[in-house]
């Protein structure tokens, strides 16, 4: 008997693991062990004597650290199961993850950063001992000045905002330098710029004003010259906005700032859709970052530690963090002779595995295969726009009729009026069907959000199936309107009270802060 | 076991088929009815109630007799306790205002009632700021904020209210068109007061509307804001809204919701001052005017606070404008600019423009005023 294989549904036909697993903090039995750490032999108490007493008193716990208590098998049980509840960059079609620039990283270069050359580098050991990892921080470094135009960056940031960090850090001292620095207390920024801008601003002491677009969608120039002023530090823009709109009147925005004597970063964290394209210098810059996890191709954040990369041009290149790496026509070396730095931003020089997979990713591409990233995530991006602005109910607000580089934020507000269905619940029930998507920063700013991103990573058939997910939940959303409301049915996601999250008398982000605010070590 | 008053003025929505333009007054209500009108309020407050015979709910029910509440609900097998009497036929904003005293008398938990902005005008007056209330929109005009967004979604929210403890309570806006100058073709609305409405993320306007939760965090950060930068001696004209509110907060005083109040750093001045008494204010003393935008199309002039007339506003100066808002309600605007309509449109004109905006804790917003 022949059998040939079914066909399938066009919408795939998924089932996740749910595992009814608690907090890892709830599975610890007192007196549980993992590991027996031995206890320290006689021969190296004599050399080196009671090593427990030998610590200073200012940095030895009062309190033993609270962690939860469990075996090896419990441990390794918990977190396979939470990991078969994942939908990770390796398991779905990742294009629903807008501003995060979700793109297959080669595994060819995970094998690179966890070779064992790789894993036995430490960072004090002898400059003579790590010139290849040096020469390799070198390079990247060169190959990030040309891509920006910029004249110097440093590789210590851990993360995006860490990079932003940076560079207003960087600002400020320029400022201090002209003595303005008290004067000029105030950052500029867009309100489609990532938020991550604004935040890192007011973390480091700035009043922050936001422009709102004009009445084309598009940031507003006029909004920008009301706001510029002698207090006027920085102006702080991601450029294409979060919306995926390029702001073509980037060197006026520019100029406004500089004719009063502030100073400009360009976030360019996600780059997938300008590279070889437009450059910070040209644009008139004087700082701007990258992060080597989204353009570049290493691991994000949540699945591992993310790398930012802060550029300036020369004349701020004396405030950098230290040290800086050098190379003197013979050797590399780590420079931590600069008197106008601003410090440090993180251990060290930086993370060395992701420096080491965004060099390798950029020298398999070469400057023709990074222009061509940025063709094909733009032309990605703007085949699945107008694939999935057939269905009903779905907009891309702003900019009416005008091209979008690399993501789109669209707005689901025509069909939530219509059939009660709330962007939220259409992002789970999407997850019914092994996908997800992210709506956008809160509050939102475009109603019934949704923000989709296809980078160069995706095949045509892959956003031609996203695309057939989302307009069959969306018809659900009009002819079955129930299904979409109780989802998810097959996958582990379920539905979340999001009141506790709105309230800082409520909200618990690690296990700390929950038993204070709401379980049994409740502060009256 | 909760107890659910539910008033529901028959005629709401009269007027709106046959293009009438709202449904207040006697006169009106009689040339619908020969116009062939059919009054919606029974049949938008029968899909809520379907919605709460669905499940198994334990509440007390009270109403008024007849068409006002109690033939509805004893038609969908519920037993009310009836408050007050009426003449059927002949229901006015008296009788509405009348019951809801009484249900406020009798403590209800929630006071649910079927009409429009003229409906939640009238319990506004017989209940107050602080009962809680779930308007089902049954009327013409539904600007006010204090309408669930469709039947069924009253009746959801009405059971979540009764099931759940500890629901989240803000106030809403009520809001109503000047019904005479709204039938002439002009559209001028005034903001009445507020109603106490249990919030729901899903229920409640639309999703896109913050919890109270996080607007209140935000009021108090630019109430933070204000009191830092204010300048001794100075008098500031506060608006109405809870915005303008959680500033009073801050400096201790007890400001009205819906008048326009007067403060110092240190004391509050006046409350509730008309034109006359601002304009001798602003002769004598210097001063800042702080405004919200109020109602979901953004009047930061002309809409609620008319004693900060024009003349009001020439004195003070543009300069010494504050405008107030958080970010959630600024986003509800869809990107429309602002607007002014303060009666004098030179200076409507010269109002309009970029202003800047404190929208947080030492955080600005630029935005366009439209002329």
């Amino acid at each position: 008997m022949k059998m040939r294989i079914g066909e399938k549904p066009v919408v795939r036909r998924f089932h996740q693991a749910r595992w009814d697993e608690p907090i890892i903090f709830e599975l610890s039995q007192p007196g549980q062990r993992g590991m027996l750490v031995p206890e320290i032999e006689d021969e190296i108490v004599a050399e080196v004597g009671e090593v427990v007493g030998a610590l200073p008193e200012g940095i030895r716990r009062v309190i033993a650290p609270q962690l939860p208590e469990m075996s090896q098998p419990h441990v390794l049980r918990h977190f396979a199961r939470l990991s078969q509840e994942n939908l990770g960059v390796d398991l779905n079609i990742d294009i629903g993850q807008g501003t995060c620039t979700m793109k297959y990283s080669p595994k060819v270069n995970d094998r690179l950063a966890n070779s064992g050359k790789m894993q036995d580098l430490h960072p004090l050991q002898p400059e003579s001992s790590v010139q290849g990892m040096l020469e390799v921080m070198y390079r990247l470094e060169s190959f990030l000045k040309e891509i920006s135009g910029l004249d110097r960056f440093t590789l210590q940031p851990r993360a995006g905002s860490a990079a932003i960090y940076a560079n207003v850090s960087m600002m400020r001292a320029f400022h201090a330098m002209n003595n303005q620095a008290e004067q000029r207390d105030e950052v500029i920024t867009t309100i489609f710029s990532h938020p991550s801008n604004a935040a890192c601003a007011k973390t480091a002491g700035y009043k922050v004003i936001t422009l709102y677009p004009d009445q084309d969608g598009y940031p507003d120039l006029g909004a920008l010259k009301a706001a510029v002023s002698e207090r006027t530090a920085a102006l702080l823009v991601t450029n294409p906005e979060d919306t995926g709109i390029f702001n073509p009147r980037i060197e006026e925005f520019v100029k406004a700032v500089h004719d009063a004597g502030g100073l400009c970063s360009y976030d360019q964290a996600n780059a997938n859709g300008i590279l070889g394209i437009t450059r910070a210098r040209e644009a008139g810059f004087d700082l701007c970052h990258f992060n080597l996890h989204k353009t570049f191709s290493t691991p994000h954040g949540c699945g591992g530690p993310g790398a930012g990369a802060s550029g300036v041009t020369k004349e701020l290149a004396r405030f950098l963090p230290s040290p800086t790496i050098e190379y003197d026509g013979n050797s590399y070396f780590l420079d931590y002779d600069r008197p106008d730095s601003i410090g440090k931003v993180g251990p060290f020089y930086g993370v060395s595995q992701n420096m080491l997979r965004a060099y390798a990713w950029i020298m398999s591409l070469g400057a023709e295969g990074l222009r061509e990233v940025a063709e094909v995530a733009v032309l990605n991006n703007n085949y699945l726009m107008s694939k999935v602005l057939e269905i009903q109910g779905l907009d891309a607000p702003y900019a009416e009729g005008k091209r979008r580089i690399e993501q789109v934020r669209y707005s689901w507000e025509e069909l939530a009026e219509q059939s009660g269905i709330h962007s939220e619940e259409i992002g789970i029930r999407v997850a019914d069907f092994g996908t997800h998507y992210w709506t956008s920063h809160h509050p939102y700013v475009v109603a019934e959000p949704m923000t989709l991103e296809p980078t160069e990573s995706y095949s045509k058939a892959d956003l031609d199936e996203y695309a057939a997910i989302l307009q069959h939940v969306a018809e659900e959303a009009y002819t079955n309107p129930e299904v979409v409301k109780s989802a998810p049915h097959n996958s582990t996601v379920h539905q979340t009270d999001h009141k506790v999250l709105d309230d800082p008398q409520t909200w618990a982000v690690t296990w700390r802060a929950y038993q204070r605010k709401i379980g049994e070590n409740q502060e009256e | 076991m909760k107890r659910i008053g539910l008033i529901i003025n028959p005629v709401a929505g009269i007027g709106g088929r046959v293009g009438l333009k709202g449904s207040d007054g006697f006169e009106i209500q009689r040339q619908a009815l020969e116009l062939g009108a059919i009054p919606m309020a029974s049949t938008r407050t029968k899909e809520a109630i379907q919605v709460l015979s669905e499940k198994t709910l334990e509440m007390e029910i009270l109403s008024p007799p007849g068409e006002m509440g109690a033939a509805l609900l004893r038609e969908a097998g519920y037993k009310p306790h009836i408050l007050g009497e009426i003449k059927a036929g002949q229901t006015t904003a008296a009788d509405t205002i009348r019951v809801t005293q009484e249900m406020v008398e009798n403590q209800v938990d929630l006071l649910v009632f079927a009409g429009g902005d003229g409906t939640a005008r009238d319990i506004y007056i017989g209940a107050g700021e602080n009962q809680p209330v779930v308007g089902i929109p049954a009327g013409v005009k539904i600007h006010s904020a204090v309408f669930a967004t469709q039947p069924r979604t009253a009746g959801e929210l009405i059971a979540a209210f009764i099931i759940e403890t500890g629901f989240r309570l803000e106030q809403a806006e009520v809001i109503d068109l000047d019904e005479e100058a709204y039938r002439r073709g002009v559209i001028s609305t005034r903001l009445y007061g507020y109603l106490t409405v249990p919030f729901h993320r899903r229920w409640v306007q639309n999703s896109k509307t913050p919890t109270p939760a996080s607007e209140k965090t935000q009021m108090e950060a630019i109430a933070f804001d204000l009191v830092e930068n204010m300048q001794p001696g100075c008098a500031y004209i506060l608006g109405p809204g809870t915005t303008t509110r959680t500033l009073a907060d801050c400096l201790g005083f007890a400001k009205t919701l819906a008048g326009v109040d007067v403060v110092t750093r240190e004391k509050l001045v006046a409350v509730d001052v008309n034109e006359q008494q601002l304009l001798d204010l602003v002769e004598s003393t210097s001063a800042r005017i702080v405004v919200t935008p109020v109602g979901g199309q953004g009047f930061l002039f002309g809409r609620g606070n008319q004693p900060i007339s024009p003349a009001v506003i020439r004195k003070v100066g543009r300069e010494n404008i504050r405008v107030i808002c958080t970010p959630g309600k600024l986003h509800s605007f869809a990107g429309n600019p602002l607007l002014v309509d303060t009666g004098d449109s030179d200076l409507d004109a010269q109002l309009s423009g970029h202003i800047s905006i404190t929208t947080g804790y030492r955080e600005e917003a630029i935005y366009r005023i439209g002329n």
